[in-house]
């Protein structure tokens, strides 16, 4: 009886500590590698001091506050946070379930046909619309986002998926918490499909991206006379995608152009220049071989390292060598996990350390799955380093983070320290022992 | 009625006899087939592969992962006319022979990807060159993927610079039955014969699930699961009958011989045990389906791939003796492939089932052995023992074992084809290259030779792939 109230007051106590979560306010790392990506350098053996949510200090030999919770790294790596770019996180729980696939405007499936042996249908999408908005659907409950989280994922550009339609819409920023609002930015980019490979020629991708921006120009010249005769309201573009393109055309918002060939990249830099449009390149197989251009021109590529097959005849030049490439030019690279695919968001380290086994720096690499996605996507005032005042996203690995066979022992997101389970970690532990019939699998 | 009622003793034994004889001749035996000499034809489209030339070539002084549960940590391989002569320590060079310093560098057999579909949906990828489903019904068993392959696909060279020496590329998964698969060494080849892997069976490629129901639910079917299941046996119901005519007539050489079915002779040849099995199936549930209409009909079902739920099923795998094909992470983008974990492969291998590595895929083909590193990783993790030593069977020995032809590669052993990789540091890092690839003894892919990264017909004269290192580098 005696040994039951134990149990039942240690069973309170674990309930009552469960719900004050989180409980420690101040968390300190101690002995880590320390890879800060940010003014305090690599430490070979360093602390970090994470306080209200953000990080407070970054050194060696730091004291703890009272009451804080000390995890010693034992000399492990310690990283930002890692972030991924131009995938559906959020936004897609299974492609096949249209149910649960938000990517996009929708499938018509009256013309589906699935030819092929891969998973996800590309044609018959019902029309993209530039006001397309990303935010107005990101699911906190998402299994995939606990997945990435204990990947060491911990920020995310969720972009509307690409092929079919020129304007794709909108892409948002999320973190990866647990909380139930993860919504960091809205309007973070347009993405914009000119790739050729839903059917229509390069000029007519060309005649619809121009004139879209040309009837948005008009429309914020004179919105007040939408409704006048000869007013935007004759264009062929509607009024939530003029609406929505106001930040595009004044500068203040990216084009994000899925592209992938070397000539498209060229005249696209050029329109973008003349227009004063902010570009950023997504795809870009063939990106290297304007990396001069692209430098110049201060225009981030986002790439998987891995794309070296000559898989379109936009794509020839395609290699291995991409993100060393662009990178030596002075490119800023943003990596895309692999495929740009939601599921895969763990693999956003293997997308950057094959990038390093193909002549990238190693340093290079990391910073573009944490500080260069804060740069480029606007958000580097509260992430992308371990810089004092900046959100406390912070990664604990139990080797080289890059390393495919490396995992995160602890991940933070704001502050605040990330249970490691996830929907698969669930599914393991149920079928870990398949002589065990007792309780049946479904009550385990 | 007794028949053998007021017949004398003699003549009722006499009766007896003749049952009994009639009963034997009746009886289908399992190793009649082979006597007798009327036979399914079963090698058109030739083999015309001959290595190509080698030179006696000894590596020396590397860790050597022999796929045999053995890691050698200054070992030597020898590979002479073709075959591996020796692996071991401190073998001496023959006369002649080639040495590769291996200071610092790995040694695995080649790796073999039992799930390509190279060639059949090549780069690049348009109508054109999509030659990989026969989507016009839901039972294709007629076509074979090799009559499908195009030899020029650049993807090859990719998945050469990655180490993979031999693949099985199958027909696409919408039908339930998608026709033959072949395995081919990666060698460059104007012809397809070129590349056919010697001796290799042919495999049947079947699916489960998602796939037919998608492109057949609104063509008449099957629209169901349930409908899938009801397809395969009507289709081998039906070579059954068809193998009866057929030995039928091998037996009486009465009247014209019945028309032949080419779909139905490749069914008859799975029926017969010649032609085993390579199952498209991501749920454990519709594994142990299929493992019942296997039994009912008495086919082998060498391996279920895609296999995202083995982990779920594995003792029944490994009671049945089937493999698991899968990937170290892929899972979600469909409804089947939701509960795919990365301990998959390592939960499966603990089990004491058959477990391995495969692609699907032209950019997977080329990091094969990164994914195996990323499930040993994981099954690590959860407290398995994983060494690599034992871990680099997973895309070598067990997919030659799931082919039928471990008698040939899938591990460095005497006498087996010399399709060997030097790997430039731990093959189950993400920074290590395939150095050196080398397929019956003969050096067909080398990291710092430019002349030895292959180019395909296709990428010849195109100016921006002409910029890039061959294969893909």
């Amino acid at each position: 009886m005696k040994k039951l109230l134990l149990f039942a007051n240690v069973l309170a106590l674990s309930i009552a500590a469960a719900s004050a979560q989180p409980v420690a306010t101040a968390t300190l790392i101690k002995h880590g590698h320390i890879y800060s990506v940010g003014a305090a350098g690599t430490l070979a053996d360093g602390d970090v001091l994470i306080e209200n949510g953000k990080v407070a200090q970054v050194g060696a030999n730091l004291t703890a506050p009272t009451g804080a919770k000390v995890i010693d790294a034992h000399g492990k790596p310690v990283t930002p946070g890692l972030m991924v770019s131009a995938t559906q996180l959020g936004i897609d729980e299974i492609d096949l379930v249209a149910e649960t696939n938000d990517s996009g405007p929708g499938l018509d499936y009256s013309k589906f046909d699935a030819d092929g042996y891969t998973a996800g249908p590309k044609a018959y999408e019902k029309a993209a619309s530039a006001a397309f908005d990303v935010s107005d659907a990101i699911n906190p409950n998402s299994t995939l986002i606990p997945v990435a989280r204990i990947a060491g994922v911990t920020r995310s550009l969720t972009t509307p998926s690409t092929g079919g339609g020129v304007f794709r819409g909108q892409a948002a920023i999320i973190n990866l918490g647990t909380g139930k609002n993860l919504l960091d930015k809205s309007k973070a980019g347009m993405v914009v499909d000119i790739s050729t490979g839903n059917g229509d020629s390069r000029p007519m991708l060309w005649a619809q991206l121009r004139e879209t921006l040309d009837d948005a120009r008009e429309y914020w010249a004179d919105r007040a006379g939408y409704h006048r005769p000869g007013g935007a309201r004759d264009q062929r573009t509607n009024r939530i995608d003029l609406d929505a393109l106001e930040p595009v055309i004044h500068g203040r918002e990216p084009l994000i152009v899925n592209v992938n060939s070397a000539a498209d990249i060229r005249a696209l830099l050029q329109y973008c220049q003349t227009n004063k449009l902010k570009l950023i390149v997504l795809g870009g197989q063939e990106a290297w071989e304007v990396a001069g251009d692209l430098a110049a021109a201060h225009v981030p590529v986002i790439i998987d390292s891995e794309q070296n097959l000559p898989n379109s005849f936009s794509g020839l030049g395609g290699t291995l060598k991409n993100a060393a490439r662009l990178d030596a030019a002075g490119v800023t690279v943003v990596f895309q996990p692999q495929g740009g695919t939601a599921h895969y968001a763990r693999t956003i380290t293997q997308i950057a350390g094959n990038a390093v086994a193909n002549g990238m720096k190693w340093d290079h690499a990391l910073a573009a799955i944490t500080k260069n996605p804060a740069q480029v996507w606007g958000i580097d005032a509260t992430y992308g380093t371990l810089d004092p005042g900046k959100d406390a996203d912070v990664v604990i690995w139990d080797g080289d983070p890059l390393q495919v066979t490396s995992a995160p022992t602890a991940v933070f997101i704001k502050g605040a320290q990330m249970p490691m389970t996830s929907r698969q970690t669930e599914l393991r532990d149920r079928y870990r022992d398949l002589s065990k019939k007792n309780p049946p699998f479904g009550y385990r | 009625m007794n028949p053998t009622k007021g017949l004398p003793a003699w003549g009722a034994a006499v009766i007896v006899v003749l049952t009994l004889a009639l009963a034997w001749w009746l009886i289908p035996h399992g190793s009649k087939d082979t006597q007798v000499a009327d036979q399914f034809p079963n090698d058109e489209f030739p083999s015309t592969y001959k290595p190509l030339p080698s030179k006696p070539t000894l590596i020396r002084g590397a860790t050597i992962l022999t796929a045999t549960e053995k890691e050698i940590a200054h070992g030597d391989v020898l590979m002479q006319d073709g075959k591996i002569k020796q692996v071991g320590e401190n073998i001496a060079a023959p006369a002649g022979a080639v040495v590769v310093d291996g200071k610092g560098k790995f040694v695995t057999p080649g790796i073999i990807d039992i799930h390509s579909h190279l060639g059949v949906y090549p780069s690049p990828s348009n109508e054109a060159t999509s030659d990989g489903n026969e989507a016009v019904s839901p039972v294709t068993a007629y076509v074979r993927s090799e009559n499908s392959v195009w030899p020029q696909d650049p993807g090859f060279t990719r998945a050469l610079a990655g180490g993979v020496t031999s693949m099985e590329i199958l027909p696409g998964s919408a039908n339930l039955i998608g026709g033959r698969s072949v395995v081919l060494k990666n060698v460059p080849s104007v012809t397809t014969q070129g590349m056919k892997f010697p001796g290799a069976p042919y495999d049947l490629k079947m699916a489960c699930g998602e796939n037919p129901k998608r492109v057949y639910g609104e063509k008449g079917g099957p629209q169901t699961w349930m409908g899938d299941v009801a397809g395969y046996r009507a289709a081998f119901a039906k070579a059954q009958a068809y193998r009866a005519t057929w030995r039928k007539y091998w037996k009486t050489k009465a009247g014209d011989p019945p028309d032949r079915d080419l779909g139905l002779e490749t069914l008859a040849l799975v029926l017969d045990k010649k032609i085993p099995v390579q199952m498209h199936c991501y749920r454990g549930d519709q594994m142990a389906t299929m493992i019942d209409v296997a039994k009912e009909f008495g086919f082998r079902i060498a391996a279920f791939h895609h296999a995202v739920e083995a982990y779920k099923v594995a003792d029944l795998l490994k009671q049945n003796d089937i493999c698991a094909v899968m990937w170290a992470d892929w899972w979600g983008f469909k409804m089947e492939a939701y509960d795919g974990i990365e301990e998959n492969i390592a939960m499966v291998d603990h089990a004491g089932a058959c477990a391995m590595i495969h692609s699907d895929d032209p950019i997977g083909i080329q990091r094969l052995n990164q994914e195996v590193a990323i499930a040993m990783a994981a099954g690590r993790r959860m407290g398995y023992p994983i060494t690599r030593a034992h871990a680099v069977a997973w895309m070598t020995r067990n997919p030659a074992k799931a082919l039928g032809i471990l008698d040939k590669i899938g591990t460095l052993e005497d006498g087996k084809m010399a399709d060997v990789v030097v790997w430039d540091g731990d093959p189950f890092s993400v920074y290590s290259h395939a150095e050196k690839v080398f397929i019956d003894g003969a050096l067909l892919f080398d990291r710092d030779n430019p002349k030895l990264s292959p180019r395909s017909d296709f990428e010849l004269g195109q100016e921006n792939n002409g910029h890039t290192g061959g294969a893909g580098q």
